[in-house]
């Protein structure tokens, strides 16, 4: 069941993928001001959101394994924050390159490119301190009490950003200003749910990993028993 | 409650106490931001009213350094001879014992700030002494949200494999919301012109209020499991 979930999450993203990105190189015309560089867009946003959507999942599921104790909150809630990692680390990149073209400089320390590289570096702590930790229940333990510690920090980082008297050259959020043309909305939407879907296939298959590790681990403690 | 209060205070006379006698952290942590002082001072060649603007960002930098190794032993110190094993199975409640201790380590780091804040005037050519109660009050609030969070970690990589390497890496992001804030109300209030930091003084109290809470809450969990 779950082997076919990922099949058809992964077809599915990989063809909405590919038939949204024919509208958006075929389809569309350029950014006026920016030219093909503004494009970058359709990967840049979506990639941040879905990294947070799975974030978010990876905090509702740490608060479960506090609540429930069962080890299926822990497994959803790693995989996720790997998977959002990933995408993070998609926008950062992309952010960089499209830095590059129209800044003139790959990264500068505006606080927004600082923070996002702040909640990669959050979730990358969550993923290194994991296996520094031997027992089962209390890395998980653990771990989600990371994991919200994170996501709270975050809305506070997103005070931060908007002090009057922090600069940016970063252009404003283009979804909060409405500042982005009609025409452009819908490949954008697509972008996300592409992003998701695919996103959602690499969870099954990361999931898969952990439970499998998990049968392994206590198949060892078991052996170690005897 | 008010038990859990008295038994709070009673776990941060007792890590103060042991604190005094041995001066472990204090010392190391004095030393270590006279250390880092020392390094700002090759590391920048700046004009006068340069270091101005950066300086209240060096301040907090010495600062959350010297309180890393404050926190740090916050739990540590508890591991040899079980004696945590033993504070956990006590009748007091775990907000409890983790209050105690968040406190001892705030009034450690604030001795060891109150300490370097004149040699770090004094090495940078900086005045404070204008605005030295109302930077005083910024720190009390900052050093709060540190020791905080700090104990939090402390406790939560108490078992963990390399937990002094681990404690800076969970640590230092989540404190970034709390450092902006902190950094330029306190270079504000240092160059004269505090007139607007409203704002930047909200995060902070934000940040203390929203981790407090939230630690509190939690530490049952990470304690007691």
């Amino acid at each position: 069941m779950r082997d076919k979930a990922v099949y058809i999450l992964g077809i599915l993203g990989t063809v909405l993928m590919a038939w949204n990105l024919h509208t958006i190189f075929v389809g569309l015309g350029d950014e006026a001001a920016q030219g093909a560089i503004g494009k970058m867009l359709f990967i840049h946003v979506p990639a941040a959101i879905t990294a947070y959507t799975f974030y978010a999942v990876a905090v509702v599921c740490s608060v479960g394994f506090l609540v429930s104790k069962d080890f299926k909150y822990d497994s959803v809630a790693v995989s996720a924050i790997e998977v959002a990692q990933t995408f993070t680390l998609v926008n950062l990149v992309t952010g960089s390159i499209w830095g590059h073209i129209i800044w003139g400089i790959w990264w500068t320390w505006d606080l927004r490119l600082t923070s996002q590289f702040m909640c990669f570096m959050l979730y990358l702590g969550y993923l290194l301190m994991r296996p520094a930790i031997v027992e089962a229940t209390q890395r998980a333990t653990m771990s989600a009490i990371l994991a919200i510690f994170a996501a709270a920090d975050i809305p506070l980082v997103v005070m931060a950003i908007r002090l009057h008297n922090v600069r940016t050259q970063h252009p404003a959020p283009v979804l909060e200003t409405g500042g982005v043309d009609p025409t452009w909305r819908l490949p954008l939407l697509m972008g996300y749910i592409v992003l998701v879907l695919i996103g959602s296939a690499l969870v099954l298959v990361r999931l898969r990993q952990e439970t499998v590790h998990r049968e392994i681990d206590s198949l060892r403690r078991e052996l170690h028993a005897i | 409650m008010k038990q859990g209060l008295l038994a709070a205070l009673f776990i941060a006379r007792k890590d103060l106490r042991t604190e005094f006698r041995t001066k472990e952290a204090l010392n190391a942590s004095v030393s270590f931001a006279l250390v880092v002082l020392l390094l700002f001072s090759f590391a920048f060649d700046l004009g006068r009213d340069e270091f101005y603007d950066i300086s209240g960002g060096l301040l907090w930098l010495v600062y959350v350094f010297a309180g890393a190794l404050i926190v740090n032993r916050s739990f540590i110190r508890e591991v040899p001879n079980d004696c945590l094993d033993v504070l956990i199975a006590s009748p007091m409640p775990p907000w409890a014992l983790f209050l105690g201790k968040t406190v001892a380590s705030f009034v450690l780091l604030l001795i060891v700030e109150l300490v370097s804040l004149p040699v770090y005037g004094l090495f940078n050519n900086i005045q404070w002494v204008h605005a030295f109660w109302r930077l005083f009050g910024v720190m009390i609030l900052a050093t709060w949200g540190i020791t905080i969070t700090g104990v939090a970690f402390s406790a939560v990589t108490v078992n963990v494999r390399l937990r002094e390497l681990m404690l800076p890496v969970l640590h230092y992001p989540l404190l970034m919301p709390l450092l902006i804030g902190a950094m330029q109300v306190s270079t504000a209030l240092i160059k004269g012109e505090a007139s607007d930091i409203g704002q930047e003084l909200r995060i902070v109290v934000v940040f203390d209020l929203v981790f407090t809470s939230l630690a509190l809450y939690l530490i049952e969990f990470i304690l007691v499991g």
